[in-house]
């Protein structure tokens, strides 16, 4: 690294939080509009409130955990095939 | 233009790869950068028809057929032959520059062979061509990817053969349309060898790790030539031949769920690419399977789309490969700073691989899952949904996340060549000129007749919620330290069952078959030695036999005795 590199835009706390803050109120004005704005209905689950925020939501997070749980019989050392 | 000028559409491409073998220096990248404009303008100058029929062995063969189908492929692929001989102008590897050409010119011809015979000639020369790609990285991984390879799709070839061979001698024609699985007697199996033929090059479940396995260990610019015609010639056949098998929709559904999971705990990020590749091409095989005309051009104009954007993705992580050497999420971070063109370039494709509005994705991946509704596959549409989640959370935000922000690994580097940044703003532009007017660009060359408008508020909000909230689940998981670091490791998948259980199996069964071998070949010795030592007096110093004992001249007379004997008797029957 040279000694007196500028540092990044994303090496500041405050530039993160204040960015997460922008998101967090992008993610409130969605769920906020619809409400407001009138959706087609194709699907009975789509009557549910925020429906797509919480199905990506939850989506995620359990892709996420059975993703990790996959590791504790599926992951091997990065030579495996090598050896 | 007059139909006498023109020549078959794979022509100009392999008359590029012929020139790429004898030419160097700028007069090669100048004949290379050509050759896609004329091969498209040759396109242009086609109407709709078959083109040089002519017999063969009782059959007729028709190499070249224009229809919209054939047509909005055999642009694409000019299209992102263009893109990939830019990335790649900057190496001077003839090798490369060959395979590269020879496999646009391969898929090319795939796409307009109006019969299964010239089918299985270009099948066979995409695997062929493409091989030359993984072992021009010119590693020992590579080297032994590059033979599982091309083992698989030579398979893939051998199956279309076997199954058009029962088909011509069952129908009596060559002719590639409509397969369909509905047939009686041997023209079943035929049907199911033809379709196990595609869905190996389509990376089905089980069959998908000639993918993930080679692709990653190609060279740079080699993988985008990769991830854009293979694939994408097997869609565009299951479109011809198979349109509207349910079967498929299933098959498309699993394809676009399991590579996720595996995305997001692999640690190579252009394999995450090809994970994620898979996952995409899930989506267009649901498309097919459902067969409506909105379906089926979805899934086409997805696969248009998905050459764009993945190829985007794939050239920003081989401009990071290229350019640091490594590739691994757990090695890399921080390279905003020393990139940020490639860094913003990445994020349009992971915008538009995610379906953001605006970008190309969206409308594509809308259209196949609208049509999954209104055709009432419920669950169908519920995990495409949590597919397209996934898709965001592993390739939207995983892919730039770990290779440019993150935690800082301290690598200094600099941008690409300008060649390599120069593809990539092609593609970028592309991305948000077919998302943004999509009904002027990609959804003009869509063969089916259908009428879709994506943008309306319902669409856009929707998406955007769905987008919103399964980064708000990044974003949550990584604060709360539950979101899994990158690691160096390898998973296993199904390729463990013949790179691990079956050589483990076949060396078992060599060591038991070598030792009972050994085992007998030591008794028989055994046996010999011992025939010998019995028949020798070791105390009296001579044989036991009784002829051993007796002169040579005396052991004669008595065999000549016997002869003359047995001839007497012989005489007097």
């Amino acid at each position: 690294m040279t000694e007196h590199e500028p540092s990044g835009f994303f090496d500041k706390p405050e530039n993160v939080s204040k960015l997460l803050k922008v998101f967090y109120v992008i993610c409130a004005v969605l769920v906020a509009a619809d409400f407001a704005v009138h959706r087609h209905i194709y699907h009975d689950w789509e009557k549910i409130p925020a429906f797509y925020a919480i199905y990506g939501f939850v989506g995620c997070v359990i892709l996420v955990i059975i993703a990790k749980e996959m590791r504790k019989f599926l992951m091997r050392g990065e030579d495996y095939y090598d050896e | 233009m007059n139909s006498l000028m023109l020549v078959p559409p794979f022509l100009p491409l392999m008359l590029g790869a012929l020139a790429a073998i004898l030419l160097r220096g700028w007069l090669r990248n100048a004949i290379m950068l050509v050759t896609p404009f004329i091969g498209a303008l040759n396109l242009m100058g086609f109407e709709h028809g078959l083109f040089w029929t002519y017999e063969f062995m009782g059959y007729a063969l028709e190499p070249v057929r224009i229809d919209k189908l054939s047509l909005m492929f055999g642009y694409l692929f000019h299209l992102a032959s263009f893109i990939a001989i830019v990335y790649a102008l900057h190496i001077k590897d003839t090798v490369q520059h060959v395979a590269g050409l020879a496999y646009a010119a391969s898929a090319v011809g795939a796409v307009f062979a109006g019969d299964l015979l010239t089918l299985f000639v270009f099948w066979e020369l995409l695997a062929l061509t493409s091989v030359f790609l993984v072992w021009a990285r010119r590693t020992n991984r590579a080297y032994s990817s590059g033979f599982r390879y091309l083992i698989i799709q030579v398979l893939s070839g051998v199956m279309l053969l076997a199954g058009l061979l029962i088909f011509a001698q069952v129908t009596g024609s060559l002719r590639f349309d409509d397969i369909g699985l509905e047939h009686g007697g041997i023209a079943q199996i035929g049907a199911w060898l033809i379709f196990f033929a595609f869905g190996i090059k389509c990376a089905f479940p089980f069959v998908h790790n000639w993918l993930t396995d080679a692709y990653p260990e190609a060279t740079p610019t080699g993988t985008i030539f990769l991830a854009s015609f293979t694939t994408k010639v097997a869609v565009y056949a299951f479109a011809r031949g198979f349109a509207g098998e349910e079967i498929l929709v299933w098959i498309g559904v699993t394809m676009a769920c399991f590579p996720i999971f595996f995305a997001v705990i692999e640690n190579d990020l252009r394999r995450v690419l090809a994970y994620s590749l898979i996952n995409q091409i899930g989506f267009m095989i649901v498309g097919i399977g459902i067969g409506t005309a909105i379906a089926l051009n979805g899934a086409v104009a997805h696969a248009f789309n998905d050459v764009i954007f993945k190829g985007l993705l794939m050239m920003t992580m081989g401009a990071v490969l290229h350019m640091t050497g490594k590739i691994n999420g757990s090695e890399l971070g921080g390279l905003y700073k020393s990139m940020p063109k490639t860094t913003i370039l990445c994020m349009v494709g992971a915008a538009s691989i995610s379906a953001f509005p605006l970008f190309s994705g969206f409308v594509s991946k809308s259209m196949i899952m609208s049509a999954a509704v209104a055709e009432g596959y419920d669950v169908v549409w519920l995990l495409l949904l949590f597919a397209a989640a996934g898709v965001f959370h592993h390739a939207g935000i995983k892919i730039p996340y770990f290779a440019f922000f993150a935690h800082d690994s301290g690598i200094r580097t600099t941008e690409p060549p300008t060649n390599m940044l120069i593809a990539m703003t092609i593609a970028a532009v592309l991305c948000v000129i077919f998302g943004t007017f999509p009904q002027q660009t990609v959804y003009a060359l869509l063969p089916w007749d259908a009428n879709y408008e994506p943008y309306d508020i319902t669409h856009v909000l929707t998406q955007l919620q769905l987008l919103f909230f399964s980064a708000l689940a990044f974003v949550w998981l990584n604060l709360r330290n539950m979101y899994p670091p990158e690691l160096p490791s390898t998973n296993l998948d199904a390729d463990w069952f013949y790179r691990k259980l079956a050589p483990a199996f076949l060396k078992r069964f060599a060591c038991a078959v070598y030792g009972v071998y050994t085992k007998f070949e030591e008794s028989v010795i055994a046996l010999i030695k011992r025939a010998v030592q019995n028949s020798y007096d070791a105390e009296a110093g001579q044989p036991k036999g009784y002829f051993a004992k007796l002169w040579p001249t005396e052991t004669m007379v008595v065999w000549v005795a016997v002869l003359l004997a047995g001839y007497l008797i012989i005489y007097f029957f």
